[in-house]
């Protein structure tokens, strides 16, 4: 559903990417472990099709890009940094929004099952100005479900998350893996995502250093994690 | 087709809905409006003749600084809180976007010109019951909002985007100003559509290469 061979990106002189690898198939939910600055948000915006690769193929969900964005953005849903939503619409109006420019079927219905689902059925005539970060991230949850996509993709999803939203989100994300979603979690937090992925990437410096497989996904960060990452820092 | 525009019928209404909730742009605009008419009618001693004769550069002036703050207000501001992105990662045409955002825009223009007419005409000394006036309103503020909104997509990617917009739409605006100044100005002093046909003729043509060049490169200003 992902797969992304000799992957870099250049932002000016910088590399943000160099050469990354990456595979993950249908119902599979695989980390992107790395520090600040280590290129995954990069590496997500470019999945998602909001920014263009210098070098290397990407395909998501069957489609090439970039040539292929637009067929590839209906089959992804992403949850970056901010929530993508308006402050002055009400939880109702910034999905129904969303599903027009989506074409999402029987609109109307997949809105209520969303907000049910994210617990935000009772508050969706608000304003979202009006909603605190953690039910806005639930929002911006649904934001990304509306359309049924084939992918998620997400960028520190945990973050600034009270512990029921985020046991909340692990909930969702492993029941969507059930139902064969593919998905990508960038975190810096191996303790949050450890639990849920099958598999984590570590990405330091813009390369993919290390692969963890699940059975060494644990709360305590390993050595070799932590040496990888002190060797692509320098 | 059919998703073209019922994006671009998406992106205006949300648009427009989220301004009737805050109503924030329009207000911002309409105070701006009524507060440069009040100061050019009292702090300009002049007669009539002279006041209709500078009638419409007073006008066009106006709605250009209003219509710079409405387009700061639509489409920087989405870059600001990051909302751009949730527009274009849907899987819509991206020109789709810049139609929905121009028309938008043209939208809250055309509502603080039809407010703030009534006012021109009673300082100004205008009649309002010409109707090439207002197809010269129309067809100006196309123009002002189909360079406008390219230009905003631009700045909403720069740091100081507030500060940017004015600087690269106002000498790109130029020719819509010059020609809908001519054009009004003809109208208001009753001299007819002979004296305002080239003018027209400028604003036919900027009207449609400015929408012809968004529709082809405003994919390539937002991409990343």
């Amino acid at each position: 559903m992902i797969q992304v061979s000799q992957l870099s990106k250049r932002f000016g002189y910088r590399m943000a990417l160099h050469g990354v690898n990456l595979r993950v198939g249908r119902g599979e939910m695989v980390a992107l472990l790395g520090p600040n600055g280590a290129g995954k948000s990069t590496l997500l915006r470019i999945l998602a099709g909001l920014a263009q690769p210098t070098a290397g193929r990407v395909q998501v969900a069957g489609c090439l890009l970039p040539k292929q964005a637009a067929a590839a953005r209906a089959q992804v849903g992403y949850l970056g940094h901010q929530p993508l939503l308006y402050d002055e619409l009400t939880a109702d109006q910034n999905l129904e929004f969303f599903a027009r420019l989506y074409a999402v079927p029987s609109a109307q219905a997949r809105i209520d099952e969303l907000l049910v689902l994210v617990g935000l059925d009772h508050r969706r005539r608000e304003a979202v100005r009006g909603y605190s970060r953690g039910m806005l991230q639930r929002l911006a949850l649904a934001r990304a479900l509306l359309h049924r996509p084939r992918v998620l993709l997400l960028d520190e999803p945990h973050s600034a998350l009270d512990l029921q939203t985020a046991d909340l989100l692990d909930g969702v994300l492993r029941a969507e893996a059930r139902a064969g979603v593919s998905i990508l979690i960038a975190s810096h937090d191996l303790g949050r995502v450890g639990g849920l992925a099958q598999r984590a990437e570590l990405l330091a410096d813009g390369r993919i250093v290390a692969t963890l497989p699940k059975a060494k996904l644990g709360r305590k960060l390993p050595a070799h994690y932590a040496r990888a990452l002190e060797a692509a820092n320098g | 087709m059919a998703s073209f525009v019922s994006a671009i019928w998406a992106i205006l209404r949300k648009d427009i809905a989220a301004e009737w909730r805050s109503r924030q742009l329009v207000t911002a605009m309409l105070v701006f409006v009524v507060l440069v008419i009040f100061i050019f009618a009292f702090t300009l001693d002049i007669d009539t003749l002279t006041r209709r004769q500078i009638a419409a550069g007073v006008l066009w002036t106006t709605f250009a600084f209003a219509g710079t703050l409405g387009l700061n207000r639509t489409l920087a501001s989405e870059g600001e809180r990051g909302s751009l992105d949730g527009l274009l990662l849907a899987p819509v045409e991206r020109s789709a976007i810049y139609f929905g955002k121009t028309l938008a825009n043209l939208f809250f223009m055309l509502v603080v010109e039809i407010f703030t007419l009534p006012l021109y005409a009673v300082f100004y000394d205008m009649s309002l019951a010409q109707p090439g006036l207002w197809l010269v309103l129309l067809l100006g503020s196309w123009c002002f909002c189909s360079v406008g909104t390219l230009l905003a997509a631009m700045a909403a990617q720069a740091r100081s985007r507030e500060l940017l917009l004015p600087v690269l739409l106002l000498p790109m605006a130029l020719p819509v100003l010059v020609a809908a100044v001519r054009a009004s100005s003809a109208f208001v002093n009753g001299l007819g559509l002979e004296y305002a046909q080239a003018s027209l003729n400028i604003l036919v043509v900027y009207g449609l290469i400015m929408p012809a060049l968004g529709f082809m490169f405003f994919d390539f200003i937002v991409e990343e």
